[in-house]
């Protein structure tokens, strides 16, 4: 049923993602990508995956923004990018044939590539453009925040979270449960002031993003002089009053 | 939003078609359309055939069309799912209006139940249509009241000029059809004016700055995308050449969708001997406008996805 679960869960398992730490190696783009090709919406399709324009379906991706603040100074902000999973999410709604669905245990946006009848109309209510078509399947795919890895009883509790958070080098990535205010996740959230992306689109994403810790300004200013101080040694100081006559 | 073919083409014909059924149920309760059975049949197959011609062209548009019958399941949340029962429904409805019609007359009960039925659930196909893009809280230039009421306005227009078409090949009165596609040719010159004024001037809330959430910081930009290639978003999402002919290809809806038409009209009304020659001329015209018009629906409209790839607005 794509109407959204009647009684939300209490469980939200979601990502926070802290953009202070993030250094934009696309290492979380590349990890998904790899564990996704065997799991629950295999294969993700490649065109031309060696030739000169390769396209293919991914379910996590890495921008990167520049901001400029009043007085000019720009900063670098690597933004990794994947399914929000949202509390009101279009994407299960507009869906003609109930593929989309939200699961009532733990808030998880998934597609039924079953049922899916390929419409498209999911990416377009979609803000944040979670969601790929695959071409050569014929339906739509979208980030499954690893279900098949995250429950895998066979895999060592520590690994039980998704590639993106697994394979992050910084640990830029957290994974768990923001439905509880105890939570870890929770308490970074609240602890750095996390927010929500486009919280103007009324989604209500359950992923939320920290922000970039303001940028230390001791030492900031530090250049090369472009003639020769006071600092320099007796013999520099003596060569260059010789030759500036 | 990338202009598919295949959706202008369902947007379009059905629409006419719809509008075309509509007007017929109207004049015939109204006991303005001639007893001759021909031109029932033919006047209510044309409405039919459009239908089912923009109907089968949307399947076309799907990744997997035998799986279709399954959209007709989520009525409850999706304009999408309303639009295909309301869609399928017309169908038996109008055909049952159409036998009452024949069998019992226009003074039966029964037959005005059915013509009101039909009427109902045509319009709320056409609403659902514009719903569908109405409801898609991202595309600015969609989620607006403009988008519904457009969809079915022009399809009342449509229908109505093919309705003149069919009546005076028959060599029937065809000037009260006449006059009312006049009449909306004029209010739908006005309202997709309007539509332009309202894309043009009221700006989307979403921008660089909401999409990553960094306006406290300060301006945003894209300083490197994802990945080197174009990828499905940007390709179904970030389609730009419209916005740089769209004033040339507003002018040309404007001249050869409304205008045009609404004279030749009016020059049939003088030169009786010529008239269906010029009002298929004006349905030539027409048509090409209102295609015009669809294709600029999805090519001017922007998506908040666009954000993440550079765009300096949604």
């Amino acid at each position: 049923m794509t109407d959204l679960p009647q009684t939300p869960s209490a469980v939200k398992l979601g990502l926070v993602i802290d953009l202070d730490i993030c250094v934009g190696c696309h290492a979380c783009a590349v990890s998904c990508k790899e564990w996704n090709s065997g799991g629950y919406s295999a294969p993700l399709t490649d065109f031309d995956p060696y030739g000169t324009h390769p396209s293919g379906v991914w379910f996590n991706r890495v921008h990167s923004f520049e901001v400029v603040d009043p007085k000019g100074t720009a900063k670098t902000v690597h933004f990794p990018k994947s399914c929000l999973h949202c509390e009101d999410a279009p994407c299960v709604t507009v869906c003609p044939t109930g593929a989309s669905y939200k699961r009532e245990e733990d808030g998880i946006v998934l597609v039924n590539a079953d049922t899916c009848i390929g419409c498209k109309l999911c990416s377009w209510a979609c803000p944040y453009g979670a969601r790929e078509y695959d071409e050569d399947a014929g339906v739509m795919k979208k980030c499954t925040l690893c279900i098949d890895k995250i429950y895998n009883a066979a895999l060592e509790p520590t690994s039980r979270v998704p590639a993106c958070v697994s394979s992050c080098p910084t640990g830029a990535r957290s994974f768990g449960d923001l439905g509880n205010p105890e939570s870890g996740v929770s308490r970074l959230v609240a602890s750095r002031q996390g927010f929500d992306l486009m919280p103007e689109q009324k989604c209500r994403p359950v992923n939320k993003y920290l922000p970039p810790r303001p940028r230390q300004t001791v030492g900031a200013s530090v250049a090369l002089n472009k003639e020769i101080s006071d600092q320099a040694g007796f013999l520099a100081r003596w060569v260059d009053r010789i030759f500036s006559r | 939003m990338h202009p598919a073919k295949s959706v202008i083409l369902f947007t379009t014909a059905s629409g006419a078609g719809a509008g075309l059924l509509v007007w017929l149920v109207v004049f015939g309760m109204a006991g303005r359309l001639p007893h001759d059975f021909l031109f029932q049949i033919l006047a209510l197959s044309l409405a039919f055939i459009l239908v089912s011609v923009g109907l089968l062209s949307s399947l076309l548009h799907l990744g997997h069309p035998a799986r279709a019958w399954r959209a007709l399941s989520q009525w409850r949340s999706s304009w999408l799912s309303r639009e295909g029962v309301a869609a399928l429904t017309i169908y038996p409805t109008a055909g049952a209006y159409g036998i009452a019609l024949y069998i019992l007359g226009v003074s039966s009960p029964i037959t005005w139940a059915l013509s009101f039925a039909t009427i109902v659930l045509t319009i709320a196909f056409l609403i659902s249509t514009g719903m569908i893009y109405a409801s898609l809280r991202p595309i600015r230039a969609w989620a607006n009241p403009y988008v519904p009421t457009g969809y079915l306005l022009f399809a009342l227009m449509t229908g109505a000029m093919l309705l003149t078409v069919v009546q005076s090949l028959f060599a029937e009165d065809h000037k009260p059809a006449m006059g009312i596609t006049i009449g909306l040719l004029a209010i739908g010159l006005v309202h997709k004016w309007g539509y332009w004024r309202f894309i043009d001037d009221v700006p989307s809330s979403s921008t660089p700055e909401t999409a990553t959430s960094l306006s406290f910081l300060g301006r945003v930009r894209l300083l490197e995308g994802p990945h080197s290639e174009a990828n499905y978003l940007m390709q179904e999402m970030g389609f730009r050449i419209a916005r740089k002919h769209s004033r040339v290809l507003r002018c040309i809806v404007l001249i050869v969708g409304f205008i045009l038409p609404s004279l030749i009209l009016g020059v049939s009304l003088i030169f009786p001997s010529a008239d269906v020659v010029l009002i298929l001329l004006a349905t030539f015209f027409c048509t090409v406008g209102i295609g015009v018009e669809r294709w600029l629906f999805f090519a001017e409209a922007k998506h908040t996805v666009a954000l993440y790839y550079g765009a300096p607005s949604a």
